[in-house]
């Protein structure tokens, strides 16, 4: 493989959605409309913020199934204490008080007892689930305007929920870039053993990631929450695999120690949401959405996947 | 005499009940450089695991800088200001040179939650100027040369401000240019007055470098002293030594297929296994040799000299660039795993934990895996359970299995020899006619490895032809027909059972020969 395949491949995410913009712009006027791309932000927000929160734990070389199930909890007890008529801000503190839990739940599982991340957050995702459906009796709630308030609030032309979405990845990005625990968690994510060794606390590092994780779910059952200004009960259902397909799409590897926030998960996310978004514009089949997103995730995958084949030369 | 930074006194340690130290004791002066040789297995690297604090001692004490010294992990070791270069390197591919300079230490400005990235690399630039490597630190590790990462070790050591510092065969996958390098930067931490323990097998360096050597075999120290009263010569005598004879079943002569020529036997056998001119680069170079019916091979050298390699490639466990593989004079077309079992050719891996058994399952399970299909009845080709059973009470039998343990037992529970047995009875119980044996008798006690012994004999006598790969050289020579030496990747050495001789084997081994080296 020569040296324009191989820098080809390193930008394939980028130029993957250089392509799909360039396409639907071809198609529909209203496609590259400010308003339209503002829009897609808006709409990627809360799956973004789920799939920072789930970089984290890749870059670990764990994974966190249970974040959909905890931004349900979360929307389901913030419902709760918002109908009960406390203030808006008591039901948003409790929503990360539930991520926080949840994300200790799992890192102690995951830590201490040693159990496998994927089997811990699997039971997790179950559980939530049913702790969700027992707290809205499997009701649709729908809470008061106040959420849907705060989901269309504007700063500077901008909505709320983009906001949320663009200091999360930039305060993430910063935080694995730029700080000691960053970058001991791209050593814990290349080897366990060897980073122990080293002295890096590795017990520490995997339990930040997974509360880190649970943080980002329920900040984004609160953007979700503004948006829809109601819980049903598949609330945040399959989101963990949207954030994990948006992550690994944005280049960040399943087996720790390679990936980013920015432009990674960003881009990642953004290809998503771009592609969904401009298959409404054109009118296509709904039913063709998910097989599309599918393929393209695949085609990128497997890009990435031929990039990591070629040995890792000096360039 | 010189003051003393480190001493190792009467230093104790076993592993499953055999002392692989027996009351070592040396010392390492301030500022001096001590070379530590020794055959694999004479007890450097458990030594310097004690030094690091990865193996506790069980008798004996350590000191440094005049004060007891005995390290609960790595990092008690690093803060005291002792420094391991490793063969293999632990530096984290994915993050800068600066990163894993600083990984648990990061400078930060005031205490404040991020790193001071300025200060780092300044930093960082200044050690990696100390060592000689002229690269930027924010450089990903993954983009450098083996010898420039090995550059990054030692400026590692630095940071921690090192008085020791520990290479454990630095050179071995180094350029002359990057050795040279290592050299000449060695040359001036020991003018900055930092203390080394070098342990190499290239004994040329070692004289080189070295004020004082340390002879350790089978965890003693046989001499130690000024580099100046050792010769070539005498080293490597020292190191072979004479040994503890060890028990062997008496080799009969091969069998002799035609009645006549007693002494002539190897030759009567009819080659099984003929390899030509293999080669991978980087791995093996240009390797020959006849295996032959009934004769058991001897494959010696040292770690890293392309032994195991060599044994994976015959089996088509790895790559092979040139070069040709001959079984009973038909040429194979390629190599694979599955090719080779049909033929009848077995390969114990010398990680038996790993490779060669399922740990949690069965012992009658792990025994018959090789050969399940030939215990499948028609028509449905559903396993006979009576022909299983009866194949492994017979293979039990064969191999002295430990009566004890159960057919059901998990090979987990059992003892190392007994998992070596359950391994080879597998592959017996498919009627190997070549077998590959890589350290086959490692991590077992002195009667299992008889039995295999005599199991490795009772195959070759029954027509097998077996080749076993061992760091021992004691146990090749007890065992085998004819031994094989290779050096880097190449056969430099082959010598019938009637020329065995120790320090012809280990001189062809380390290359420090003047006569030895004949190319094959």
């Amino acid at each position: 493989m020569n040296r324009f395949t191989r820098r080809a491949l390193d930008f394939a995410p980028l130029l993957l959605f250089v392509a799909v913009l360039a396409f639907f712009g071809a198609q529909s006027g209203k496609f590259l409309e400010p308003r339209n791309l503002v829009n897609i932000v808006v709409q990627a927000s809360s799956t973004g913020i789920v799939a920072v929160g789930m970089t984290f734990v890749l870059l670990t070389a764990g994974v966190d199934l249970s974040v959909g199930a905890i931004m349900f909890v979360a929307a389901a007890v913030a419902g709760k204490i918002a109908l009960g008529g406390l203030p808006l801000p008591f039901a948003l503190l409790a929503m990360l008080a539930v991520g926080l839990v949840f994300g200790a739940v799992n890192a102690l599982f995951i830590t201490r007892v040693r159990v496998a991340a994927f089997i811990v957050t699997l039971a997790m995702l179950f559980i939530g689930r049913g702790l969700g459906l027992r707290i809205t009796e499997t009701r649709a709630m729908n809470l008061p305007d106040s959420f849907l308030e705060l989901g269309a609030a504007r700063l500077l032309g901008v909505p709320l929920p983009a906001w949320l979405f663009a200091a999360t990845l930039v305060v993430a990005h910063l935080v694995l870039t730029r700080t000691p625990f960053g970058r001991q968690v791209f050593a814990v994510g290349h080897d366990v053993e060897m980073a122990k060794k080293a002295g890096v606390r590795t017990g520490t590092i995997l339990a930040v990631v997974y509360l880190i994780s649970g943080l980002g779910a329920a900040v984004a059952a609160m953007v979700t929450l503004g948006q829809l200004g109601a819980v049903s009960p598949k609330f945040g259902e399959g989101k963990e695999f949207a954030a994990l397909a948006a992550a690994v799409l944005g280049g960040t590897s399943l087996f720790g120690g390679r990936g980013s926030v920015l432009p990674g998960t960003l881009l990642g996310v953004l290809l998503i949401q771009t592609i969904e978004n401009g298959l409404v514009i054109v009118n296509a089949n709904p039913y063709l959405y998910p097989m599309i997103t599918g393929a393209v995730i695949f085609v990128a995958v497997l890009l990435e996947s031929l990039r990591n084949r070629t040995p890792g030369g000096r360039a | 005499m010189s003051r003393r930074l480190l001493e190792f006194i009467d230093i104790e340690k076993s592993f499953f009940g055999v002392k692989v130290l027996k009351g070592v004791s040396l010392t390492v002066p301030a500022g001096g450089m001590v070379g530590l040789v020794g055959e694999n297995g004479a007890g450097k690297s458990t030594l310097m695991n004690i030094l690091g604090g990865n193996l506790r001692a069980e008798a004996g004490a350590m000191q440094f800088e005049g004060e007891d010294y005995a390290p609960a992990n790595p990092q008690d070791a690093a803060r005291r200001g002792i420094a391991f270069i490793h063969q293999e390197l632990n530096l984290f591919p994915n993050l800068s040179i600066a990163e894993n300079l600083f990984l648990t230490k990061f400078p930060r400005p005031r205490a404040r939650p991020w790193i001071a990235r300025g200060e780092m690399h300044r930093r960082a630039a200044e050690l990696l100027r100390e060592v000689g490597l002229d690269v930027s630190p924010s450089r990903l590790v993954e983009r450098l040369s083996s010898g420039e990462r090995q550059l990054v070790e030692v400026a590692k050591a630095l940071s921690i401000d090192a008085r020791l510092m520990i290479f454990d065969e630095p050179t071995t996958s180094l350029s002359v240019r990057e050795k040279e390098r290592l050299f000449a930067l060695i040359a001036r931490l020991r003018a900055r007055g930092i203390a080394m323990i070098y342990i190499s097998h290239t004994l040329e360096d070692v004289f080189r470098l070295c004020d004082d050597l340390v002879v350790l075999r089978d965890g003693e120290v046989v001499k130690a002293g000024a580099t100046a009263t050792f010769t070539n010569e005498k080293l490597v005598s020292l190191m072979v030594g004479r040994t503890m004879r060890q028990l062997f079943p008496e080799r009969r002569l091969p069998a002799r297929r035609d009645g006549d020529e007693p002494q002539a036997g190897l030759e009567a056998g009819a080659p099984m296994m003929e390899v030509r001119g293999v080669s991978q680069p980087g791995v093996v170079e240009n390797i020959s040799f006849a295996l032959h019916r009934g004769e058991v091979l001897g494959l010696s050298g040292l770690m890293g000299a392309g032994r195991s390699e060599l044994a994976r490639i015959l089996f088509g466990l790895g790559p092979r660039a040139a070069g040709e593989v001959r079984l009973d004079g038909e040429l194979l077309p390629r190599l694979t795993p599955r090719e080779m079992i049909e033929r009848g050719v077995a390969f114990l891996t010398e990680n038996r934990r790993t490779e060669g058994l399922c740990m949690d399952a069965a012992v009658a399970d792990n025994l018959t895996l090789a050969t399940l299909p030939e215990h499948a009845r028609t028509p449905w080709r559903w396993l006979s359970r009576e022909s299983l059973h009866a194949a492994v009470t017979r293979i039990r039998d064969v191999v002295k299995l430990d009566a004890k343990a159960r057919d059901a037992q998990p090979v987990r529970t059992l003892s190392g020899g007994n998992q070596q047995k359950v391994v080879l009875g597998k592959w017996l119980l498919h009627k190997p006619r070549v077998l590959i044996l890589d350290e086959p008798t490692r991590g077992i006690d002195v009667g299992a490895k008889f039995e295999i012994y005599r199991l490795i004999h009772e195959l070759a006598d029954g027509g097998a032809g077996v080749l076993v790969i061992s760091s021992e050289m004691e146990e090749l020579i007890g065992l085998c027909d004819r031994i094989l030496v290779m050096r880097g990747g190449r056969l430099v050495d082959e010598m019938p059972r009637a020329e065995f001789d120790r320090e012809r084997i280990l001189r062809a081994a380390l290359g420090a020969e003047s006569q030895g080296g004949q190319g094959i």
